[in-house]
């Protein structure tokens, strides 16, 4: 507990992470078999590489803040998320997070095919933590939000991939969560419902919510972001008004090219 | 600015201990559990002309080529298709239970990249559906019982407790067994090896008193699902209700297998991310 409400996490922080490192022991050479695995292990002779994908990060994010996080392909973004989301716990390092959190990452998950619209709306709200009276509330909302008028009631795998899409949307973004983690700005089906999905987006951001969203597109964290941190190979390089983090990232582009 | 209160706090470094945790945790997505089993029961059978009645016939179809294979064997009269049946039911919801936690832990990982979700959630739901299997197999048990003769005693009603306990043990052994898995993925082949082996070692087609001797009696005494699966027999098919020292050896198992799988698997928790 913070005594102290100057540092935080105090009380306007909604994710602080502390010293956070995600280390994965990669095998550093073939092993054959169960008994080459049980005489090296006996004799200590397995060797294993350490793969940093999150090294010592550190940062704050505070409540209503829409913070970007940007970075090359596999310096750790979505690992990040992850973290955050608590699907992986990490190596060393404290997490810290107040409020729920609804990953807006994966659409639908845990549909089923056999069943119906209404039961995979029931099904997809509890798999994202949700009750289900606070489901029964929502119900006719997400129905209609998601245009699939009467195939509610029949079965999903013979919905097309945009009513699945939307239905997936439609769930997901029914409540508005204390902490959103987005991985690209997330809008499905077609122009028209994309603009539903623009405009569910904007009201969810204008809630109170506190957004992270990932992404290596400069432009989209540019036009949507306060701030922002840059990460690359699983370290933060920076972190800071928008304006400096897309200068820093356009010049370790520009080295990569370059070296 | 307006700052705005969040309700809940998550602190990795102020944390319970993750068998707490993970019990709040549970509590906390409770209709998540209603959720899995009705989707288990409902697909599972969806595409099926008999559907849910599968669970009755699947018990009922075994008994019948057990019976008529061993029952020349086995000197039992006419109710050896109701001890069989009795025995089979129990171990049937343990086997099922324990190998589909199994499959939900290697097969479920996807989800888990996904979303947080308390991975107990979904062994607890395993072992609901199968109790709610064992008790659609109720009927066809109770009508083999009437058929041969056997009759429905008194002493049923010490069934929901013989139920309960073996669940109990059938919820921490699949909980060990998902850890392992996780770890060693070459147990999900090798399990239902152990699986057969078992049921052939456990008095279920054939009477107690056949292996009473071997080892002098401790290759029953130390088999758990011995002393469980009898505690499901006395009460169903003998119309016995278990001395004292039987209620308190089995649940002495269960309590102590759940206990063990609990702290075990929730304490491997955190590494699962990194293997599966």
């Amino acid at each position: 507990m913070s005594k102290d409400q100057s540092l935080p996490p105090n009380q306007s922080t909604a994710v602080f992470l502390d010293g956070v490192s995600v280390i994965y022991r990669v095998p550093m050479e073939k092993i054959a078999s169960i008994k080459e695995f049980a005489i090296k292990k006996v004799m200590n002779k397995l060797k294993y590489r350490q793969f940093h994908a999150l090294n010592n990060i550190q940062v704050t994010v505070n409540k209503g803040e829409i913070f970007g996080i940007i970075g090359r392909n596999g310096a750790g973004k979505s690992t990040l998320l992850k973290v955050i989301s608590r699907v992986l716990y990490p190596t060393n390092g404290r997490v810290w997070i107040n409020g729920t959190v609804a990953p807006l990452l994966e659409l639908g998950a845990g549909f089923h095919p056999e069943l119906t619209g209404m039961e995979n709306i029931y099904l997809n709200g509890t798999l994202l933590g949700h009750s289900r009276k606070e489901i029964d509330q929502k119900r006719d909302e997400i129905i209609a939000f998601s245009e699939v008028g009467d195939f509610i009631h029949a079965p999903l795998r013979t919905y097309s991939s945009g009513m699945n899409a939307r239905l997936g949307f439609s769930i997901a973004t029914a409540w508005s969560p204390d902490i959103l983690l987005l991985d690209e700005v997330l809008s499905v089906g077609d122009t028209a419902f994309r603009e539903k999905c623009q405009k569910r987006m904007q009201e969810i951001m204008h809630s109170g919510s506190t957004i992270l969203l990932v992404s290596h597109d400069i432009d989209i964290i540019k036009s949507t972001c306060d701030r922002a941190m840059l990460l690359d190979h699983g370290q933060v390089v920076s972190v800071g008004a928008i304006e400096n983090i897309t200068a820093d990232y356009k010049n370790l582009l520009d080295k990569g090219e370059t070296g | 600015m307006n700052i705005p209160q969040y309700k809940e706090i998550y602190d990795s470094a102020n944390s319970p201990g993750p068998a707490v945790e993970e019990i709040k945790a549970v509590l906390r997505n409770k209709d998540l559990m209603a959720q899995l089993i009705k989707r288990d029961l409902v697909t599972r059978y969806k595409r099926s002309v008999l559907g849910v009645f599968w669970s009755m016939l699947n018990p009922l179809g075994t008994m019948i080529i057990l019976s008529l294979v061993f029952s020349r064997m086995f000197d039992m009269r006419g109710v050896y298709p109701a001890y069989i049946l009795t025995n089979y039911v129990a171990w049937n919801f343990f086997s099922q239970s324990t190998q589909f936690s199994l499959n939900t832990t290697l097969w479920g990982s996807d989800l888990f990249h996904k979303i947080y979700i308390p991975r107990t959630s979904f062994i607890l739901s395993t072992v609901g559906t199968g109790m709610l299997n064992l008790t659609f197999a109720l009927v066809p048990l109770f009508l083999i019982l009437l058929i041969t003769g056997v009759s429905i005693h008194l002493t049923i009603l010490f069934l929901p407790l013989a139920v309960l306990i073996l669940a109990a043990f059938a919820l921490g052994f699949s909980l060990l067994l998902s850890t392992l898995v996780v770890f060693f993925p070459d147990v999900n082949e090798f399990y239902p090896v152990l699986l057969t082996a078992w049921m052939y070692l456990t008095p279920i087609i054939y009477p107690e008193t056949m292996i009473s001797d071997v080892l002098n009696g401790w290759l029953l005494r130390l088999n758990p699902l011995y002393h469980l699966i009898k505690i499901f027999r006395l009460v169903v098919f003998e119309g016995v209700v278990p001395s004292g020292m039987e209620w308190l050896v089995a649940v002495i198992i269960a309590v102590i297998t759940l206990t063990a799988g609990w702290v075990v698997f929730t304490s491997s928790n955190k590494r699962f991310g990194y293997y599966v």
